[in-house]
């Protein structure tokens, strides 16, 4: 058997620039992008920056975009990619690039700090526990499958295109607090900031963060519709908006 | 002189796992400074990677369960070397830190009355797991993350810990490095909890994340603490084996848990060919009843699919060398079949095991609906470590050090049961958080020493003065491959030997390995200094299987493959003495408290 190889084209550089470097290395069974990065990393370019923690899907740190899409490298297999053909990775565009592959993500943090936390209502059972149906709870289960990898936020052009990062919180955390706003327990109130200071309203429904989920969270109709007809109905619903008027 | 920045807390926290997270919002909730320390971004620490759930007797699926059958069952899985204080203190205490989770806004799986469900997992007589799908730990590192990021913990991400620093005996803060940039810096501290979680990148098959290099143990070790129980490494049964890239990646128990089994090549399911005697009473006796077991019939026994971890991976090893094994070296692991039992079993299999079907659909493609998985032993968890009171959860040799979670030993003994591990990083991390908390407040200020702070900045910077073609990654390599052939799941005295000739050949080359480039995030530099903590654990694990000459729990050894009374008494303990070699010492075990001992009794 002949020893097949692969050439991947990584991009090396930092905050002041960088570009592609094409290194060539051996290919096995089953192979994914990680893989080859981590070869490479072992044999040639030993100080080559990569975050990855699990190499199983499960903790969402080796997002990337290969070949132009937004991916987790640890579940993309050479055998999805065209064969024969260099393999192209590169950072994630919509943070500030740290060193090669490694992107400055500390932003979404500090978003997730911003929105109100948990707030159970008091407990059903005088033992302190609650009660909750399954079907009450499978909507939410859905949203907290997110490992936060963020390539969702990577590819919501209201962050990537337009960097509106102060005023917009993107998809991870709409899905975030679609899960609490949702959570048969909450009884904390996140509509007027999601309408005021998280900026739900540029987002317009392309669907961009539902597509490259690696959890197939549908972020789109099932947490950020939901969130924005919230807000609708609160703030823009004719009858609420007579009855604010009288109520003062 | 290196230069470094300082940063001052009451309590340092170094790992944001479960154990560390839990043991941060502990020690915030008592009024003290808190830092934690991870080397990787906040939420993706080994503990996400957790499936199965955590065991805690809440009784809500059979009401038979208790505090007293979960600590007999934890007593008879660790073979009796388990500290039983702790299996005391983490029976006990593991309901309230489930229940508690849920007021932080965790979301399990309910049962039909809408309380917390509970599934079979393997040594546990009764269904104990708390779980969501066999993503359970995902669901417990984030509610720990979505609660602590309030209780007003600073939280250095991707900083790695070098060493501990001491003053007088005492521990006084932790040297490190940000990844970022390469800088030093310096965490002055008044007591320190490690919750570095374990050991397994020490081996080539494992299903532990990189950041498994043994830090823990190994920052311990250097700064005087004990370590204990090392040789008792647990494989576990259910690896993926194929195809290679993907080799040792977990499998859950819950499959097993949810009706699975195992069979060879001849379909044979051949563990019901060996019943260890201990749990023969508490055993199906037919495919039939277990299969009412796992569909929760109270009066059926457990299918011998779930017997403890260390007596399944043993059986598929021998079916493998026996030559019944599957194409690429693994067994059947099938959860298919129970569409003969059940109307729906593919959405089943689904909703019940999304990430499995999902991790072999996407990996391997294999439809787990459809046909079986090849799965064999892959390197899970040391049930060693830092030896600790088992109460406060601090160091028996230094003050102000504190250990919870795998980075910790006791409560395992000479095996873990499944599910017992996020019980133990949620109980015993809230003990370390609260007993450093109160050393904190109890003890006075430290002080930091430059010159120990020098010498190891010194240290940390060597790799950059020494030639880049050293490579430390073929270092790792190797000592992984050495590991696993002669320190493995099975286990020779001459073979030992020799990986501790190898092993100091392998220290040698990793003094001397180099970096090049420049400091900031740096993967090679990194590895560079991770390989002193992978050598120490290395060691610590080969001296101790070396000094058990018999068999038990995850310690297997052919050339005595019979537990010994003679050794059914003593821990190892290994420290490093004052010539800085490691020494290894036999510990009695602390005799069970009369009212335990007719606890283990009772339910035998």
């Amino acid at each position: 058997m002949t020893a097949k190889t692969v050439t991947l084209r990584v991009w090396r550089g930092d905050k002041n620039g960088g570009e592609f470097k094409t290194y060539e290395t051996p290919v096995d069974e089953g192979m994914v992008v990680l893989d080859v990065v981590h070869q490479v990393q072992a044999t040639q370019a030993p100080d080559l920056a990569v975050r990855w923690n699990c190499k199983a899907g499960k903790c969402g740190s080796c997002s990337a975009e290969v070949n132009g899409m937004p991916r987790l490298m640890c579940m993309t297999r050479l055998s999805d990619l065209p064969e024969g053909e260099p393999i192209t990775v590169e950072p994630m565009m919509a943070f500030p690039v740290i060193k090669d592959l490694v992107t400055d993500v500390s932003w979404n943090f500090r978003v997730k700090e911003r929105i109100k936390p948990f707030k159970p209502r008091k407990p059903d059972a005088p033992d302190g526990t609650w009660r909750m149906d399954q079907r009450d709870v499978d909507r939410v289960q859905e949203f907290r499958k997110c490992i936060e990898c963020f390539l969702c936020q990577n590819v919501c052009h209201v962050l990537r295109d337009h960097a509106k990062h102060d005023e917009f919180i993107g998809p991870r955390y709409y899905v975030y607090a679609a899960a609490l706003e949702m959570h048969p327990l909450d009884t904390e109130d996140r509509v007027p900031a999601l309408k005021e200071d998280f900026g739900i309203g540029y987002c317009n429904i392309t669907k961009c963060c539902t597509k490259v989920c690696p959890e197939s969270i549908t972020i789109t109709d099932n947490a950020i519709i939901p969130l924005k007809e919230r807000v609708v109905d609160r703030f823009y619903d004719p009858l609420r908006r007579l009855f604010r008027v009288f109520s003062g | 002189m290196a230069e470094y920045t300082t940063h001052e807390h009451d309590v340092l926290v170094i790992g944001a796992g479960g154990a560390g997270l839990r043991a941060a919002i502990e020690a915030s909730a008592a009024g003290v400074d808190v830092a934690v320390v991870c080397k990787s971004l906040l939420g993706k620490a080994h503990t996400v990677m957790a499936e199965g759930g955590m065991a805690a007797a809440l009784g809500n699926v059979d009401d038979r369960d208790s505090w007293k059958v979960h600590f007999a069952d934890t007593m008879r899985g660790g073979q009796y070397l388990s500290s039983w204080r702790m299996a005391e203190l983490h029976a006990k205490e593991a309901p309230d830190r489930v229940r508690e989770l849920e007021a932080w806004g965790a979301v399990f799986d309910r049962t039909k009355d809408g309380r917390i469900l509970q599934r079979n997992f393997g040594g546990h007589r009764y269904p104990r797991l708390a779980h969501v799908g066999d993503r359970t730990g995902l669901e417990l590192i984030r509610t720990l993350q979505d609660h602590g990021i309030h209780q007003g913990m600073k939280v250095y991400m991707e900083y790695t810990t070098v060493r501990l620093l001491t003053d007088g005996g005492r521990i006084c803060g932790a040297f490190g490095y940000d990844r970022e940039k390469g800088r030093f810096h310096v965490w002055k501290a008044k007591s320190v909890v490690l919750a570095t979680g374990g050991i397994g990148r020490a081996y080539k098959i494992t299903s532990n994340s990189w950041e498994y290099t043994g830090d823990g143990q190994s920052l311990a070790y250097h700064a005087g603490a004990e370590l204990m129980d090392m040789e008792f490494v647990q494989f576990h049964p259910t690896g993926m084996v194929w195809p290679p890239s993907v080799r040792g990646i977990l499998v859950t128990e819950g499959v097993r848990g949810e009706g699975g089994v195992l069979r060879n090549s001849e379909g044979r399911r051949f563990m019901f060919d060996d019943i260890p005697d201990n749990y023969r009473s508490s055993t199906a006796t037919d495919p039939e009843e277990g299969w009412r077991y796992v569909t929760g019939d109270k009066n059926a026994n457990r299918p011998p699919e779930l017997l403890t971890r260390d007596h399944v991976a043993r059986c598929i090893r021998r079916e493998v060398k026996a030559g019944r094994g599957s194409p690429h070296g693994g067994v059947f692991l099938d959860i298919a079949w129970i569409k003969e039992k059940i109307q729906h079993a593919p959405e089943h299999i689904k909703k019940k095991l999304p990430s499995m079907y999902h991790q072999f659909k996407a990996l391997a493609d294999i439809d787990i609906t459809t046909e079986p998985m090849e799965v064999g032993p892959t390197t899970h968890y040391v049930m060693g470590g830092v030896r600790v009171d088992p109460d406060s959860q601090m160091s028996t040799t230094v003050p102000g050090l504190f250990a919870a979670g795998e980075v910790a030993a006791g409560l395992h003994g000479a095996n873990r049961l499944g599910g017992n591990s996020l019980s133990d990083l949620l109980v015993f991390g809230k003990r370390a958080g609260e007993f450093a908390a109160k050393f904190a407040k109890d003890n006075g200020a430290v002080g930091i020493h430059d010159e120990q702070v020098q010498e190891v900045a010194k240290w940390a910077i060597a790799p950059f003065e020494r030639d880049p073609k050293n490579n430390p990654y073929a270092v790792q390599y190797e000592l992984q491959d050495l590991m696993q052939d002669k320190v493995g799941i099975v286990r020779m005295e001459d073979e030992m030997n020799e990986a501790l000739g190898e092993l100091r050949k392998l220290r040698e080359r990793a003094a001397l390995s180099g970096a090049s480039s420049n400091r900031e995030y740096n993967p090679g530099w990194h590895t560079a200094l991770d390989l002193d903590n992978l050598m120490v654990v290395s060691q610590a694990i080969t001296m101790s299987a070396i000094d058990r000459k018999e068999s038990r729990g995850g310690h297997f050894r052919d050339d005595f493959p019979d537990k010994m009374p003679a050794f059914a008494k003593h821990n190892a303990v290994l420290k490093k003495g004052a010539d800085g070699e490691m020494e290894l010492r036999r510990v009695e075990t602390i005799a069970l408290r009369d009212d335990l001992v007719q606890i283990v009794e009772d339910n035998k």
